[in-house]
């Protein structure tokens, strides 16, 4: 290792302390929702400089600070949202793959009857009947708005049914197995047959489908925001952070090149990933 | 055969019901339709009271749901808004195919406005749905014949792509290069938004050059999941058997590949078109929005904004409906194609 001279050191030191200074305090100024809604009047739809990377949006806030604190919102959406998706898509299918029979031929009309409408309509219509004045949210020292709540539960309610159908097939399979069969010789309780021994052998699609839950979720926030039906201000999401934006394509195209581009990059990382993960862990499904 | 479709069509009466009542429930907390019915001017609140009782809002909703449902000519409604309900109802209800009045446009049957627009989402929708089903049949036969080949590997990069862009970021982006910046440089330029320039008028070469983008946007978002199955039933099918005692004849390439191949690898096609086209009626929402493409996408949404309860739920039981015949259709015409499929 080379020896570092005092004044070397000195420059090191000052620049490991300019590196934290950045991180850690001027991080209030990049990344903290209050300098995303920070609104400047006088710098309307500024073009990309340098004291505004991406520009400035039609109140005069900073599109950076906002793409940065939106996308961690969007992000959260997309996580939480399958979360919710995946309690409910397990539930389901485990419940109509372990029972079967009359449970599983109700169940089933139900997730057909939840396949039979447009996801994005249903999430318009939902979100519409939920959003009415709802209080902000302070989790983690951030203010969010109420909507990011509703939307999170109206994108798990209505992307279900297709991870449900998964899990059913898997279930279906599993439980005709030996092992099964022996669990239950020995009195093992349902809940425990389909918790502890079917669950964790079906995990590999459901993790697959999962990651690209998140990827789904993402966009379509995105969408049902570009709407003007989804996360309300204050909070900033790259989805509304595009409503509107489009009326101003031909006068100020960083409006909704920025985070647009940021949601095809994530929603592209993600599919990878979920892709990858297919077939890491299903090679049985790794088509031709 | 008719016993099949008939327990289908058994089977989807209680799951209409069900989802008309869900939506209809949703739909009527969702928004208030006299809160625009003033105009600029904020209504009055004995006018309010009085609109109220005359549209029949002032019903609890399962009784509101039954006079959608069924009609209210057994009863008598309150048309004037004076409190006391002394006018027989004349409507007839969903099921006897009256599916009430629009509130926004005061008086139209709803089966009028929404047969105004549905035109204008099927033209843009049927075009999208052909474009995408040849361009991935030939994608997809393409590269199931070169498989792994260059040609392959960057075509299945830039489908990945499309498969995980959003439509309106297609849509602005292709808009901003081709109308938009074209035009500043002088070249020549497609049109930004609507169906016609209203100087022209609306003439089939107009309607053909403001659907360019729509199109194209609708394809490339839905191309990649098309020309994947096509790709891969196309290979599925030339492992076959008798694909290898065609080729040992000595049949020639084209005809192995478009006669003997192509025609059993298109069945599963059949089943995709048939489950996506009535799923298209709703899908072009946003695309209908950047666009201002006058079509059942943007109806949807002024209704939903506006609570036009009647019109919404028109669409939405239009679209359940539709998707429903077409399960049937697929079916029929699957088992048609297909002498192997019986339905017993």
């Amino acid at each position: 290792m080379a020896q570092i001279s005092p004044t070397q050191n000195g420059d090191l030191r000052r620049c490991c302390f300019g590196f934290a200074h950045l991180v850690f305090v001027r991080r209030r100024v990049l990344f903290t929702e209050k300098y995303s809604n920070f609104t400047n009047t006088k710098e309307r739809l500024q073009p990309p400089s340098a004291a505004h990377p991406f520009g400035t949006d039609t109140v005069g806030r900073d599109i950076l600070a906002r793409t940065i604190y939106g996308g961690q919102i969007s992000i959260a959406i997309g996580i939480t949202a399958a979360f919710v998706e995946v309690m409910i898509g397990i539930l389901i299918g485990a419940l109509a793959g372990y029972f079967g029979g009359r449970i599983d031929s109700i169940l089933m009309r139900f997730t057909e009857a939840m396949l039979n409408m447009p996801q994005l309509l249903l999430l318009i219509v939902m979100s519409k009947f939920f959003s009415g004045q709802l209080p902000n949210i302070n989790i983690l020292g951030r203010t969010l708005s109420g909507s990011v709540v509703v939307i999170v539960f109206i994108i798990g309610l209505t992307s279900w049914p297709y991870l449900a159908r998964i899990v059913r097939a898997e279930f279906l399979s599993i439980k005709e197995r030996e092992f099964i069969l022996a669990a239950r010789a020995t009195g093992t309780p349902s809940w425990e047959i389909i918790f502890k021994h079917i669950l964790p052998n079906s995990i590999a699609p459901i993790v697959v489908s999962a990651t690209l839950g998140v990827a789904g979720a993402i966009s379509l926030e995105a969408y049902v925001s570009f709407l003007g039906m989804g996360v309300r201000a204050p909070t900033a999401t790259w989805g509304n952070m595009l409503e509107n934006a489009y009326r101003y394509i031909e006068s100020a195209y960083w409006l909704w090149l920025f985070p647009g581009l940021l949601i095809v990059l994530i929603t592209i990382s993600i599919n990878f990933l979920g892709d990858g993960l297919r077939d890491a862990l299903d090679p049985r499904s790794r088509t031709v | 055969m008719t016993r099949y479709i008939v327990r289908r069509l058994l089977q989807a009466i209680p799951l209409l019901l069900v989802i008309s009542l869900i939506l209809f429930v949703l739909m009527q907390n969702a928004t208030d339709p006299l809160a625009t019915m003033g105009g600029r001017t904020p209504t009055r609140p004995e006018d309010r009271a009085r609109l109220t009782r005359q549209l029949g809002l002032d019903k609890p909703v399962y009784i509101q749901y039954l006079y959608w449902l069924i009609g209210n000519d057994w009863t008598k409604v309150d048309l004037d808004g004076d409190g006391t309900a002394e006018t027989q109802g004349k409507r007839q209800g969903v099921l006897r195919g009256d599916f009430g009045t629009s509130i926004v446009q005061t008086g139209r049957p709803v089966t009028t406005v929404i047969f105004e627009r549905l035109p204008n989402t099927l033209i843009l929708m049927l075009t999208a749905e052909f474009v995408i089903v040849l361009g991935a049949l030939l994608v997809g036969i393409f590269s199931a014949l070169r498989q792994y080949s260059l040609f392959d590997n960057i075509l299945t990069g830039i489908l990945f792509i499309g498969y995980s862009m959003p439509i309106f970021f297609v849509a602005l982006s292709t808009m901003y290069i081709f109308s938009i910046n074209f035009q500043r440089w002088g070249l020549p330029h497609l049109p930004t938004v609507g169906m016609f320039d209203p100087k022209i008028g609306k003439t089939t070469g107009q309607i053909i050059l403001h659907m360019i983008l729509p199109v194209f946007s609708i394809a490339f978002i839905s191309f990649a999941a098309y020309s994947r199955y096509i790709r891969s039933t196309m290979l599925e099918v030339l492992g076959q058997d008798y694909i290898r005692t065609a080729r040992s004849k000595g049949l020639p390439k084209r005809e192995i590949t478009f006669i003997h191949a192509l025609k059993n690898a298109s069945l599963p096609i059949v089943t995709i078109v048939g489950l996506d086209l009535p799923l298209l009626l709703g899908g072009a929402v946003v695309t209908e929005r950047i666009f201002a493409w006058p079509g059942m996408g943007r109806l949807f949404i002024d209704g939903i904004d506006r609570g036009d309860t009647p019109v919404v739920m028109g669409i939405l039981m239009l679209i359940a409906v539709s998707v429903v015949i077409f399960q049937i259709i697929t079916d029929i015409v699957y088992a048609w194609l297909d002498p192997r499929i019986r339905f017993d």
